[in-house]
């Protein structure tokens, strides 16, 4: 991204647990590093496992003004709830990047979109961790939106983990590497 | 404090926490409330190894004379809460004001009245900006609107607490206390401070000093009331800061302070794409409010739109501070959802010639 007009923005939805609001921070801390302005706004509800929790990242080459994004380039959405709250809003030529293990493709029915389907779920149970979801989804999304480079993720993994966390950090970046590959791997145009 | 200067990543609670420390602040006095216990969380892990003290008290009652007590002494100290718990520290406040002690209060707002929300809320403009509790004083007020501010205004509050002997308040809300932005703990310009001579730190061979606030003499709590309101007159001539943004060829100007500006600068730059000669006033110091440069610029720009989480509180301040003949026009989102730049730019149309 050396573009010197560059802005992205984009949501990360699902429910609380599933590590949407994580996929959001190592995307911004991974921009920060590459020298761009960022702005995370994370929301939950009152709950916090189950309950909803949403994240809202902007990227950007210039000072930043609102963190609140009214119709975001793109949205990620790990659960149905988020797909009929955010899916609406996408910018048209937008990205909606679903996570097809919990919403059935036919959900995502708008056309002047890109709608690219991901079974998070079932490819981190196939490689031994449920609970690695979110990074499969994590790098599946940066493939294709390309918003930092992958070194940037893994080298920001230690920045946001809680220290007691970082033994996990070769399974994270495994994990983000897979879902990148199946991304490079689905990269023809999906179906419209 | 260079060692920091390294780029950080961190919610505005976090960098109001890292600012007390890098401020000298080693004593925390505090209760749980959403959303801001980062604040409490960040110190109670970082203030025990550096010699502070961090104590969760029994209540926002407890935690604000605990301030009170620490700042007697002459030492750094700080509480923070939300809403609801500020409400319950007002008598604690006027205490402090009426006994001349700095201190520093965090508000990172919630919804109100009552228990509201927790959802961000700019309701607490009245209490934070007309003393809050009883008795003829004021508390400085800043108002952060951007994660490297909650740092830098969090150390200008402890050295304008001490400058004045007067309670400081940051104003923040769950927008602004929850995101995330990036850091760099620098250290400002320095204040000259005076040694704090009233403390009260033994009497060994000096007179003893007496903080307080009863004065039941006859005239001497008259006197006292005119003496802080020299103070508060002072602060107005040498503490107003605020931001103005495109505001030189404007021909309408919104007012926001806080997390309300940073939607409303991405309204202007959108309004200006358009060709609209629309500026942004962003009010830093809420008290003292910047009167002066508002009513200057309100000889130049007529019309005027002022937002706010809220069903209008800093309005009055606008509408008292502008020129006589300017138009002064209004937009209220209270708690529930926020406004998008979107949102604000239909706004700016409506007031727009």
């Amino acid at each position: 991204m050396s573009d010197d007009r560059f802005y992205y923005d984009f949501i990360v939805a699902g429910f609380g647990g599933q590590g949407v609001l994580i996929i959001g921070n190592l995307l911004a801390y991974a921009a920060m590093k590459e020298g761009k302005c960022v702005t995370y706004l994370p929301v939950y509800g009152v709950e916090m496992r189950g309950g909803t929790a949403n994240c809202t990242v902007v990227i950007s080459s210039r000072q930043i003004g609102s963190p609140v994004v009214g119709r975001p380039h793109a949205a990620l959405v790990m659960n149905l709830p988020s797909l009929i709250k955010y899916g609406p809003l996408i910018l048209p030529d937008g990205l909606l990047f679903v996570n097809s293990s919990l919403i059935e493709p036919k959900e995502a029915c708008r056309k002047d979109i890109e709608n690219f389907f991901i079974p998070v779920n079932e490819i981190a149970i196939d490689h031994g961790n449920p609970k690695l979801a979110n990074m499969i989804a994590l790098g599946a999304f940066n493939q294709k939106t390309k918003l930092v480079q992958m070194t940037s993720l893994f080298e920001s993994l230690e920045k946001v983990l809680d220290e007691r966390y970082h033994h996990l950090i070769p399974s994270n970046i495994e994990a983000i590497e897979i879902g990148a590959e199946f991304a490079r791997k689905n990269i023809s145009p999906p179906a419209r | 404090m260079e060692p920091h200067s390294e780029k950080i990543l961190v919610k505005g609670n976090e960098a109001i926490a890292m600012a007390a420390i890098d401020s000298g602040c080693l004593l925390y006095f505090g209760y749980p409330i959403t959303p801001q216990n980062d604040i409490p969380e960040y110190l109670s892990k970082h203030l025990p190894p550096l010699g502070g003290e961090f104590i969760q008290a029994e209540s926002e009652i407890a935690s604000i004379n605990l301030l009170l007590g620490a700042s007697a002494t002459g030492a750094r100290a700080m509480t923070s809460s939300s809403s609801p718990g500020i409400s319950l520290m007002q008598e604690g406040i006027s205490y402090l004001a009426g006994s001349e002690l700095p201190g520093l209060i965090v508000n990172i707002s919630r919804s109100g009245p009552g228990l509201g929300g927790i959802s961000p809320s700019q309701g607490d403009y009245f209490q934070a900006t007309r003393g809050g509790g009883h008795g003829d004083y004021r508390t400085i007020v800043l108002a952060p609107s951007s994660i490297q501010e909650m740092y830098d205004l969090t150390c200008l509050a402890f050295d304008l607490a001490d400058k004045y002997r007067n309670p400081a308040v940051i104003l923040g809300d769950a927008l602004i206390g929850q995101m995330k932005e990036p850091l760099v703990r620098r250290s400002g310009a320095k204040i000259n401070l005076p040694p704090k001579e009233w403390a009260l730190t033994g009497a060994d061979g000096r007179k003893p000093n007496r903080l307080k606030s009863l004065y039941l003499e006859e005239g001497e709590l008259s006197e006292q009331n005119w003496k802080l309101h020299q103070k508060y007159e002072r602060m107005k001539k040498e503490e107003v800061r605020f931001e103005s943004v495109c505001t030189e060829d404007a021909k309408l100007v919104l007012v926001a302070f806080g997390s309300m500006a940073r939607v409303s600068k991405t309204s202007v730059e959108l309004a200006r794409e358009e060709g609209l000669k629309v500026g942004l006033f962003r009010p830093i110091t809420l008290f003292p409010f910047p009167e002066k440069p508002l009513y200057d610029l309100s000889k130049r720009v007529t019309r005027f739109l002022t937002l706010e989480l809220n069903t209008g509180q800093m309005l009055e301040d606008v509408k008292l501070s502008v020129a006589r003949d300017a138009q002064v026009y209004f937009y209220g989102r209270p708690p529930g959802s926020l406004p998008s730049p979107e949102e604000v730019l239909e706004e700016i149309k409506k007031y727009y010639q």
